[in-house]
């Protein structure tokens, strides 16, 4: 891992929020790292801690799960639970030696094009300023 | 012909093998069918070099109870591997690193600052430390094995072939295992042995299986706290139980006893992860206040949520 290190990020976007602010920043000509790979699902209760982990040990440097912000979540309550998981999993991962700025849950509306941008320029400095992921196999 | 069987007692407590022993008349039916040609370190005298010298794969079946923690257990499990035809990891410790697995969470230095020099009943003065090798008079030299940087489950080490959870196995699932080895009809290899279903499936406090709806939960409690109602769901009333994702071979042991499930019973299949795959159930049922509750009241949620399993966690950076 030397200067040639480039970080490999994962956005896990919800399909009705997250995902439509990317396409919206991609129409917007937004620009945000290239380093940040989006994969989309249904709604960020969709995703289980399983997916964080499994992301982490096969080489992801840092991983975001984007909702819709509360209140507005296509599926009523989905981001609740999200956030229920995320609070619990973002613990666990700090207990057992990961650095807690590695991933993190963030809600990104249909129409924040420009938030989707900033945050993805945010993440990937922070982690650049963090080095690869250790865990890396 | 009888079946050869062993039996090794690796970093555990020997509760696996009285579960086997709780068979009682059902086992002394099985022992017709099995030779017992290795079982140390508790029923039969055998040493070492004795397993040692039998001929590769001689050993119809051989099942490890406990982790893998020493250089000692490390060894004798490959001579096991090479000498067993069949290798089963049977219970918690074996299959998942069990409670002794929980150390992971601590490094050696760590462990042994705590077990030689710091607990309130150790009296050390000279900084005596466990060595592997010392000399007594000047001419015996005396060993001890290497106490390794982490344990390990038995497939960590050697390829296993069947996987029982349970700490211990339930004597019942012991009684449907045996059976399934002396009349030879096994799983897949790399399966676990195991009905396949939840504890909460088997458990006749849960209100599914009552006909009721369940609720969401609004308050979490240690066990510590009051004393449950005997009937309704423990999870219904705030005690953290992992039924929903662990397997129910016990036929919910523990919530009969007004005791919640805490995982031993292994992951149910298709769970790559108990520790993940608990809090996705969880945070599924219980609200938002609960769970700023339950963060409050569990000091650690790694050793909660990963008590029977922590070596096999995808993810421990601290060992």
């Amino acid at each position: 891992m030397s200067e040639e290190w480039e970080p490999n990020i994962i956005v896990i976007a919800c399909n009705w929020c997250t995902y439509q602010a990317a396409d919206l920043a991609g129409s917007l000509r937004y620009s945000y790292p290239p380093t940040v790979k989006v994969v989309r699902v249904p709604c960020s209760g969709r995703v289980e801690p399983e997916f964080v982990l499994e992301a982490l040990i096969n080489g992801s440097d840092g991983v975001l799960i984007g909702g819709c912000h509360p209140g507005d979540c296509h599926y009523k309550e989905g981001n609740y639970k999200a956030l229920r998981r995320f609070k619990l999993l973002h613990k666990l991962l700090t207990e057992l030696g990961i650095e807690p700025e590695r991933v993190r849950l963030e809600w990104i509306g249909g129409s924040e094009g420009l938030k989707f941008a900033e945050v993805m320029k945010e993440f990937d400095a922070t982690i650049r300023k963090l080095g690869p992921n250790p865990l890396k196999r | 012909m009888a079946l050869k069987f062993a039996f090794y007692l690796a970093a555990g407590c020997a509760g696996c093998e009285m579960a086997l022993v709780d068979l009682a008349d059902r086992l002394v039916d099985a022992l017709g069918e099995l030779e017992v040609v290795f079982w140390a370190p508790t029923v039969a005298d055998i040493k070492y070099k004795d397993l040692e010298a039998m001929p590769d794969k001689s050993i119809d079946v051989a099942l490890v109870d406990g982790a893998i923690r020493l250089s000692e257990q490390e060894h004798i499990v490959k001579v096991l591997r090479q000498k067993a035809k069949i290798l089963v990891a049977f219970g918690a410790c074996a299959a998942m690193g069990g409670i002794p697995g929980l150390a992971n969470m601590h490094t050696k230095d760590e462990i042994f600052e705590t077990v030689y020099f710091k607990t309130y009943s150790t009296d050390n003065p000279d900084g005596v430390v466990p060595q592997t090798k010392c000399v007594v008079d000047g001419k015996y030299e005396l060993t001890l094995p290497e106490f390794w940087n982490e344990v390990k489950a038995l497939h960590q080490v050697v390829d296993v072939d069947y996987f029982v959870g349970g700490c211990p196995p339930h004597h019942e699932h012991v009684a449907k295992i045996v059976e399934a080895i002396v009349s030879g009809n096994l799983p897949p290899k790399g399966s676990w042995i195991t009905d396949g279903k939840s504890v909460c499936d088997v458990c006749p406090r849960n209100p599914a299986n009552k006909g009721k709806t369940r609720e969401i939960v609004k308050e979490v409690k240690r066990t510590i706290e009051g004393i449950p109602d005997e009937d309704r769901c423990l999870l219904q009333q705030g005690y953290l139980c992992f039924g929903p994702v662990t397997q129910g071979d016990c036929g919910a042991s523990c919530p009969k006893v007004n005791i919640p499930c805490r995982g031993c019973g292994g992951p149910l299949p298709g769970v790559k992860d108990f520790g993940a795959r608990a809090i996705a159930s969880l945070a599924s049922i219980l609200d938002d206040s609960a769970v700023d509750q339950l963060m409050e009241k569990y000091p650690s949620l790694a050793k909660l949520f990963y008590r029977y399993s922590l070596p096999v966690a995808t993810i421990n950076k601290r060992r």
